[in-house]
């Protein structure tokens, strides 16, 4: 079980991580397009939390957290966003498709609602298999629009699968409000399938970190698949650049929600010390200074070597 | 040796490679306990259990897209979509997923995994249920695509598809599945990607695939009365296909007829036929001709379809024309 200490370190590279690319993004060292969770931390933080290094988890676009709090290597993560040779997929995926096979990180997805089948087939290979491991997968409110997001609640629920479904409700389907998008109830939806469904604060991450806890035990006991409804903010557009014409500035500044601060108020509260609350600040910007150094001096892929991974074992024809 | 039917070969295959490898499971609409809309599956829930023999339900996104994260997880999945055309419900978990992990994620992940499609007409199924898709898929960097037409073929191609690290799409005409064939001992094997020569000949080479290599070697036994001598070259593999073999034989025969079920526009052929006028350009002593369907969806009704399937009278028409 995670210290919320632990739970702050996590938070805060995360942080660090997606303001140093927003900057590395407007000064054009970051190619592409990304898109941050600043705001959502708690979610990725508290459910990684309950995971083992041997769960597996797929993510989505909006994937920095998820893939950091699962113990995907921050150099390496840095290289890749920064499109270099020595990035963890080698500058082919980019932003929305970091993975890290080491840790069961499955990749995050550019297409929205794609992970919840994979997650559904990790799963199956971890009945089957039996290794009493769970996959997880953050999918965001919309999500649950997507034809998916039914086909996938209702396999995993007929098989009793071993998935953990988070979704990170933050309000927002890309451009427009989810009140406008969707029409049921996110938890009335796992329920439908007969899915066990909890909603917390997701800006609360002891609140996320407990209930996830609490699921993937249930999960690894054989319960069947479980839905976490994580309610958050997006504090940033959908992309970096997104003007957010369609939003009320009011709507994204609401500070007394970051999760961060809050647990930050919260321990002190119980009596940590400042020293130590500053130094989980202080040591992620130290370490993403360190991984943005090394990334910078990373190379450029050569086309070579991409097209040879086309498959893994034929040669392309060019 | 042995004579099987064709849907029988991959039975055979699927049972072989199951009980050589735990990690190969099985699942789709109907497979297990139905034993599969054709019946291919027959037998394997009773040999291998519901652990790895699974019915799902009709949700070819999430089936195609579970087989996609088993094989990132450690299984081997075979895959069946009931009829090729529901690929179309899946095409985001092939397409965008399966065919890309393997590059996306710079070589982390392999991707073992198979889908089986039936295509093809001839059972008057209609419009919805008779498609040859398969050029979609060859055009996809990432996914592997083999159609076997013997029951040899079915075997071994089934056997090198769930082999394979990669994605493989096995597609296999429905109206192949009850015809009897060899299926020699030791069993069969080969790679993906190496052509069979069904009849040797000398002046024409005539490519194909799939069902429709029955239909060519009728007809190049009917040329054949007339001394003209048909080269019949059986792909076997789509993505990659052996361009060698198909020039070697260009080589020696100096013309060229391509024939597909599928539709002729856009289709396979326009790739073997534009590939083997640029690296074949100086063996051609005619006009590269195609034989496919017409361009229209695949119809019911019997006269219809007998008329929009490729037949032997159109195999032999084109042969006139590219010697004339």
């Amino acid at each position: 079980m995670a210290s919320p200490l632990d739970l702050l370190r996590t938070m805060r590279l995360i942080r660090e991580a997606e303001l140093r690319l927003a900057q590395l993004f407007a000064d054009g060292e970051v190619p592409g397009f990304i898109h941050l969770s600043v705001g959502q931390e708690g979610v990725a933080a508290g459910v990684c939390a309950a995971l083992a290094r041997t769960d597996t988890l797929a993510s989505n676009h909006r994937g920095h957290g998820h893939a950091l709090a699962k113990g995907l290597d921050l150099e390496r993560f840095f290289l890749e966003i920064m499109g270099k040779a020595e990035g963890m997929c080698k500058g082919r995926g980019g932003s929305m498709h970091v993975a890290d096979a080491a840790v069961g990180m499955l990749g995050a997805n550019g297409i929205v609602g794609a992970g919840l089948p994979i997650a559904v087939g990790s799963a199956l290979a971890h009945q089957v298999k039996r290794t009493g491991a769970v996959a997880a997968v953050f999918f965001g409110d919309g999500a649950l629009a997507e034809g998916a997001m039914h086909e996938s609640f209702n396999l995993a629920s007929v098989w009793r699968l071993p998935v953990l479904f988070v979704c990170e409700n933050n309000g927002w389907s890309e451009f427009s409000p989810t009140s406008r998008q969707l029409a049921a109830d996110p938890c009335a939806l796992a329920l439908s399938h007969r899915i066990e469904a909890r909603s917390v604060d997701g800006n609360d991450v002891i609140a996320v970190s407990e209930m996830a806890q609490t699921l993937v035990t249930e999960i690894r006991r054989g319960s069947g698949p479980r839905f976490l409804e994580c309610r958050t903010t997006r504090v940033r557009g959908h992309f970096e650049g997104d003007p957010q014409k369609y939003r009320d500035a009011a709507d994204a500044a609401r500070s007394e929600d970051d999760p961060i601060g809050r647990l930050e108020r919260r321990l002190a509260a119980d009596g940590v010390s400042a020293d130590e609350i500053e130094a989980a600040e202080s040591d992620a910007i130290a370490r993403v200074d360190a991984a943005v150094t090394r990334a910078r001096s990373g190379t450029a892929p050569t086309f070579g070597s991409a097209l040879r991974d086309v498959y893994a074992n034929a040669e392309v024809r060019s | 040796m042995s004579e099987v039917r064709f849907g029988q070969a991959i039975n055979r295959a699927l049972a072989d490679a199951m009980a050589a490898d735990e990690s190969v499971v099985l699942f789709g609409e109907d497979v297990a306990a139905p034993g599969g809309p054709f019946g291919v599956t027959r037998g394997l829930l009773d040999r291998f259990g519901a652990e790895r023999v699974r019915d799902t339900p009709i949700s070819e996104a999430t089936i195609v897209g579970a087989a996609v994260g088993a094989a990132m997880s450690g299984l081997k999945p075979v895959v069946e979509i009931m009829f090729m055309d529901f690929v179309t419900l899946a095409m985001d978990a092939l397409v965008n997923q399966a065919a890309k992990a393997h590059f996306m994620f710079g070589g982390q992940y392999q991707l073992p995994m198979v889908v089986r499609l039936p295509h093809g007409g001839g059972i008057n199924a209609g419009p919805q249920h008779s498609q040859c898709l398969e050029a979609w898929l060859a055009h996809v960097p990432g996914l592997k695509v083999v159609c076997p037409a013997t029951a040899a073929d079915a075997y071994a191609l089934t056997r090198a598809a769930i082999a394979d690290p990669d994605p493989v799409v096995v597609v296999e005409n429905k109206s192949l599945y009850a015809l009897k064939g060899e299926l020699p001992e030791p069993l069969p094997s080969v790679p993906i990607g190496k052509a069979d020569l069904a009849r040797p000949g000398r002046d024409v080479t005539i490519v194909t695939y799939g069902a429709m290599r029955d239909v060519v070697l009728a007809a190049a036994g009917v040329l054949a009365k007339d001394e003209i001598e048909s080269e019949v070259i059986d792909l076997r593999s789509l993505q990659p296909w052996d361009d060698g073999a198909v020039l070697t034989s260009l080589a020696r025969t100096h013309r060229l007829v391509i024939v597909h079920e599928a539709v002729e526009a856009f289709g396979v052929g326009a790739e073997i036929a534009a590939r083997m006028a640029d690296i074949g350009f100086d063996e051609l002593d005619g006009p590269i001709v195609r034989v496919g369907a017409p361009f229209m969806p695949v119809p019911f009704a019997k006269e219809l379809e007998a008329r929009y399937r490729p037949d032997a009278a159109r195999v032999i028409e084109a042969v006139h024309r590219t010697l004339a």
